[in-house]
């Protein structure tokens, strides 16, 4: 069986995410993107033992301090190998630990599937059966009415113009294969090759627009930074007070960081208030700084305030080399005072720089201008469409992969009847999302567009 | 009237590809075997055109050969052209296929049945299967005659009520002037057995003096032959003929079109579904009105006739309007018709009410094959023909049934869909349906099947010890060629680069550079000296398993996964609406079809992994309260 993982927490902000891993590969898939602070492998981990670590992405960047647990069969919930994660509650840092997971060789978990496999090794009792079909029926049916509900959305219409140009490849390859005395027009292998060009170029910006649809729903984490005094508050107030309508208040959450949704035209901030570092900051400087530094590492956007009536500091210094490849706004406030700031260094640094007077409220327009400029027309066009939950990501990104590698295949010489075989396969993830089959949504292409027969 | 005639284990209604088949698997077998056929002359006849093999099918005479069965022997005896279609696009896709002479191939058929021990072959029209309790007894004939049989295959291709429609004329009569079969469907629908129609159509045959073949393209056969059975030397085998090429053009679209009115399909006088991938030339016309001209082959139906079959002008219109259209074609301008082109019209059943085995779910010891079952094609008859007369053996002598999985051949494929997804028009089979093509290549059929073959006993040990030897040479020259280091030298780098692949800068295995698409086994070996001399059959597998090493070991984990679905039996006499949780349309489609096992629920449309899931709970659930 497949190893799976699934988050196993609720799907909100909380204090603690737990997210679950089981099957045979989970300590192998743990492996990659864990790196323990003692040093220790997963691997030679006993079984309800667990390390103190961090997770980190392809590039080894640090994504996030977690516990780690590891069950080892059959002494486990579901009575497999299981790797459960602890890590910092945030929604998105929770979900990318989950991709990182899904890339190194996990599936999502089917609804009710770590239940059933308890079942299924004999983890529950016989008693149980029914409220793990229950569970497994329920699951079904809300993935079923999602799937519905997503047929009308546009990220459907996208994946699906892309899953029918990849079918009518397939169609051309297998009229041209098994009716090789009809009149059928050669595939041509450079043609063929700039098509799947195009068409992994559509799968990578499909792709793209799933961090898009996470921040257009959930907000976008932004951390409002700076050296003390630089006026992060009277901006976090000025921010508050221009947006229209405050969607919630989360207020003390276990790591005493006060949050305030903030509509801006049409984006959404999560904005993370500095008070609590702040306080901080009085009593241990070093750990104000190395608090603040562990926010940034979280945000989506970070605003980086600097003092247009001072010259740049350490602080300033450390900031900027921090924000090097983040996405960040440099944010010069005071200028209603006398510049004394070195804008070369600034320039030289960020793309977007706005000047603002927080106090007068002033220059608060070009800021939000940035944002909006950033999220919305950067990259990503927001109408295309949006990928609504992993399972799709998962799939677009497995068929990714697959387009990519039927590219290097076919560049390298393969012949077409392994290019085939690879194509089918990331036809079949795309299929899933609608419950089609490859075989026969092929032949009926091959009929339709064909003519062919003795 | 009716009157005992007598006791057989086995009874096949039917002596086309499927029925010879399943007749020869039982009598060799061991069983009491009868044959009924309408003529004796028909025999393994080839109505439709006079070809065996090609994409898709090719595949199946080789693995119906590595089973013991008899169509690759009878193909490689009557070529008359032999050729290798696909060749450049990879060998999964490598595809056998030979003219046949049309009367050496039935008269081949023919020998081979009376000369085999425990087979009868008898000219009579079967009306009646007798059933009993829900188990199959016997058959009665049209002259009264009861025959008892403990298990009885159905093969009735397309003479079952088949009626024959050329343009306003139509009659019933089965191919080439053969008797329809009647009263047969009556008694099977008693049986509650659901037939429906299907039709299928060819071309007309005319006189090879009558085309001018100076002024169309001549396609010759291949000079290197391979033979269809894996038993047969290929030096026994020359091309005998060429096949020509001619195309229709706009004139004949033109009459073709005005005419349409006076074709039995649109004028709706034809209520059969017929196959997607043969359309008649009056479909290729008006659904491809784009297209400027459609090709013909005139394929020679063999080598003591002058018919010429004319592949590609399947239709139904009437003859004068035929003769019409033909003449507008360059070539054709003289050409005398000899037999004129029809549609046939048949019944066949709903093969979603067979078995894997091709067994009927609801009548013990029935068994269908072959286009009765939905198929198309005399190698997919010939390949159910095969399995189900296994099985008809299994059902006398009580032994465990075959069932050829998907990952197994192109046989089990092409039961598992007929079974499992049933078929909306007639079935053929192509490379395209298999999700395991890079396994099931048509090189390797007997690698694939000859154990099973020699397993069941259609396979004598010495062929067997042959492959097991076969495959040990194989097995060990990839273990030399992968152990094998090769070191860059001048020589070796100038060769590489001149076959455009990048030169060695350190040593590597000999396998690696073999896995190049750019080399291969054959064109690397002046750099491997120690190299022991092979046969072309054997270097050829080692050069395939190496190339393909990354492709099919991905393919062979999907295989795994499957089987372990596939090994999750679900019981027959299941009622899927007393299962919780199941969604409506799950439990209609799983009460339908009866799925034999998880990998096949899985298969079926409309059944979601959600409704899997709780399959598989059930099954556990089951099995622990069984054992409690």
């Amino acid at each position: 069986m497949p190893t799976i993982a699934a988050i196993s927490t609720p799907n909100a902000v909380g204090g603690i995410s737990v997210i679950r891993i089981s099957g045979e590969k989970s300590i192998g898939v743990a492996e990659k993107i864990f790196r323990s602070t003692s040093g220790k492998k997963i691997s030679e981990m006993q079984g309800y033992t667990c390390a103190h670590g961090a997770v980190v992405d392809g590039e080894d960047t640090h994504v996030d301090e977690v516990i780690l647990s590891v069950f080892k069969a059959p002494k486990s919930y579901t009575g497999e190998d299981v790797v459960e994660i602890s890590c910092h509650g945030g929604v998105y840092i929770t979900k990318k630990i989950l991709r990182l997971i899904f890339e190194n060789g996990a599936k999502p978990a089917e609804a009710g599937e770590f239940t059933k496999r308890a079942f299924l090794n004999g983890k529950l009792s016989l008693t149980q059966a029914e409220a793990v079909i229950d569970l497994i029926s329920a699951g079904g049916k809300s993935e079923l009415k999602y799937a519905i509900a997503l047929k009308d959305g546009a990220i459907f219409r996208r994946i699906d113009k892309i899953k029918r140009r990849i079918i009518s490849v397939l169609g051309d390859l297998a009229a041209w294969a098994d009716f090789p005395e009809d009149d059928i027009p050669e595939v041509d292998p450079e043609n063929l090759l700039e098509t799947l060009k195009g068409i992994y170029e559509s799968l990578v910006e499909t792709n793209k627009t799933y961090d898009y649809g996470r921040i257009i729903r959930e907000g976008i984490n932004t951390v409002i930074s700076g050296k003390p005094n630089v006026g992060k508050s009277t901006l976090m107030n000025c921010l508050s007070g221009f947006e229209r309508s405050i969607v919630t208040d989360v207020a003390g959450t276990t790591r005493d960081i006060i949050e305030e949704t903030v509509q801006l035209g049409e984006i959404k901030l999560r904005l993370s208030d500095t008070a609590g570092i702040r306080k901080t900051d009085d009593i241990v400087e070093g750990i104000g700084v190395n608090l603040a530094f562990k926010r940034i590492d979280e945000a989506d956007l970070v605003l980086a305030l600097f003092d247009n009536s001072s010259e740049i500091t350490d602080e300033d210094l450390k900031l900027i080399e921090k924000l090097s490849n983040r996405k960040s706004i440099a944010v010069i406030n005071k200028i209603d005072e006398k510049s004394a700031l070195d804008r070369n260094l600034i320039n030289e640094n960020f793309k977007y720089i706005v000047e603002i007077s927080a106090k007068n409220n002033e220059g608060i327009e070009g800021l939000i201008n940035a944002v909006n400029e950033m999220f919305l027309h950067e990259d990503i066009e927001a109408e295309k469409g949006i990928i609504a939950n992993e399972r799709q990501k998962n799939c677009i990104t497995k068929a990714e992969e697959l387009v990519l590698d039927s590219i290097n295949a076919l560049e390298q010489g393969e012949l077409l009847d392994a290019i085939t075989i690879i194509l089918d396969e990331a036809a079949a993830y795309l299929l899933e999302l609608t419950g089609e089959r490859v075989s026969e949504t092929v032949l009926n292409e091959v009929f339709s567009r064909f003519c062919i027969g003795k | 009237m009716s009157f005992e005639m007598g006791k057989y284990d086995i009874i096949i209604i039917g002596g086309g590809h499927a029925g010879v088949e399943a007749g020869l698997v039982a009598a060799r077998l061991g069983c009491k075997t009868v044959m009924f056929t309408i003529s004796l002359d028909q025999i393994a006849n080839l109505p439709c055109n006079p070809s065996i093999g090609g994409t898709a099918k090719g595949h199946l005479v080789r693995e119906i050969d590595a089973l013991g069965g008899e169509m690759g022997r009878a193909s490689d005896a009557s070529v008359i052209q032999s050729r290798m279609l696909n060749k450049g696009k990879g060998p999964a896709v490598h595809s056998l296929r030979i003219q046949a002479d049309r009367v050496k191939y039935h008269n081949y058929m023919k020998r081979v049945c009376e000369l085999q021990e425990n087979l009868d072959i008898k000219q009579a029209e079967i009306t009646e299967v007798i059933v009993e309790d829900g188990e199959v007894r016997g058959v009665v004939t049209s002259l009264g005659g009861i025959y008892y049989a403990n298990a009885v295959i159905i093969s009735t291709g397309t003479y079952l009520r088949s009626t024959i429609h050329i343009g306003e004329a139509s009659y019933d009569s089965g191919p080439d002037a053969a008797l329809p079969a009647k009263g047969l469907d009556e008694s099977l629908k008693k049986h509650g057995i659901e037939l429906r129609r299907f039709k299928t159509g060819t071309p007309c045959r005319a006189h090879r003096r009558s085309i001018d073949f100076s002024v169309l393209q001549e396609q010759c056969g291949d000079e290197e032959i391979f033979p269809l059975s894996f038993e047969t030397d290929k030096s026994t085998i020359k091309n005998l003929v060429s096949c020509y090429i001619a195309y229709t053009n706009e004139e004949t679209h033109r009459i073709i079109k005005e005419n349409l009115h006076r074709s039995p399909m649109y004028s709706g006088r034809i209520d059969g579904i017929g196959p997607r991938y043969c359309p008649s030339i009056e479909d290729k016309v008006v659904r491809f009105a784009d297209k400027d001209r459609h090709q013909v082959f005139v394929e020679p139906m063999g080598i003591d006739t002058d018919e010429c079959y004319l592949q590609g002008l399947s239709t139904s219109l009437p003859e004068d309007i035929q003769l019409k259209f033909l003449r507008t074609i360059k070539g054709f301008e003289n050409i005398e018709i000899m037999r004129p082109a029809y549609a046939i019209e048949y019944e066949c059943c709903n093969p979603t009410q067979l078995r894997s085995t091709l067994e009927f779910r609801q009548i013990k010891g029935l068994f269908g094959a072959g286009q009765f079952n939905g198929s198309s094609g005399y190698e997919e008859a010939a390949a159910q023909g095969l399995v189900a007369g296994i099985n008809a053996v299994s059902r006398v002598f009580g032994r465990e049934m075959l069932i050829l999985d998907r990952a197994s051949s192109y046989i089990g494929t092409l039961i598992d869909d007929l079974v499992i997804k049933g078929c909306q028009d007639p079935y053929r089979m192509m490379t395209s349906r298999s999700e395991y093509r890079l396994i099931l290549r048509q090189d390797n059929a007997d690698q694939r099947l000859i154990p099973t073959g020699y397993r069941i006993g259609l396979v004598s040990a010495e062929r067997y010890n042959r492959l097991k030897s076969k495959m040990k040479e194989i097995d060990e020259e990839i273990k030399r060629v992968s152990k094998l280091n090769i070191a860059p030298s001048i020589k070796l780098n100038d060769f590489l680069i001149e076959k455009g692949t990048s030169p060695l800068s350190t040593g590597c295995k000999l396998a690696d550079l073999i896995r190049r698409p750019q080399l291969d086994y054959s064109t690397i070996a002046p750099f491997d000296v120690e190299r022991k001399l092979l046969s072309d059959d054997i270097s050829e597998q080692v050069n395939l398993q190496i190339k393909y090493d990354g492709y099919i070991k991905k393919q062979l984990e999907h295989i795994n996964q499957m089987r372990k679905f596939e090994s999750k039996l679900l019981p027959e006499d299941l009622d899927y609406t007393q299962i919780r949780g199941l969604r409506l349309e799950a439990m209609e489609k799983l009460n339908k079809l009866k799925p034999e096992n998880i990998g096949q629920a899985s298969r079926i449309s409309g059944v979601s992994p959600a409704d899997i899931s709780i399959l598989v709970v059930w099954l556990e659930q089951k099995g622990r309260q069984n054992v409690s």
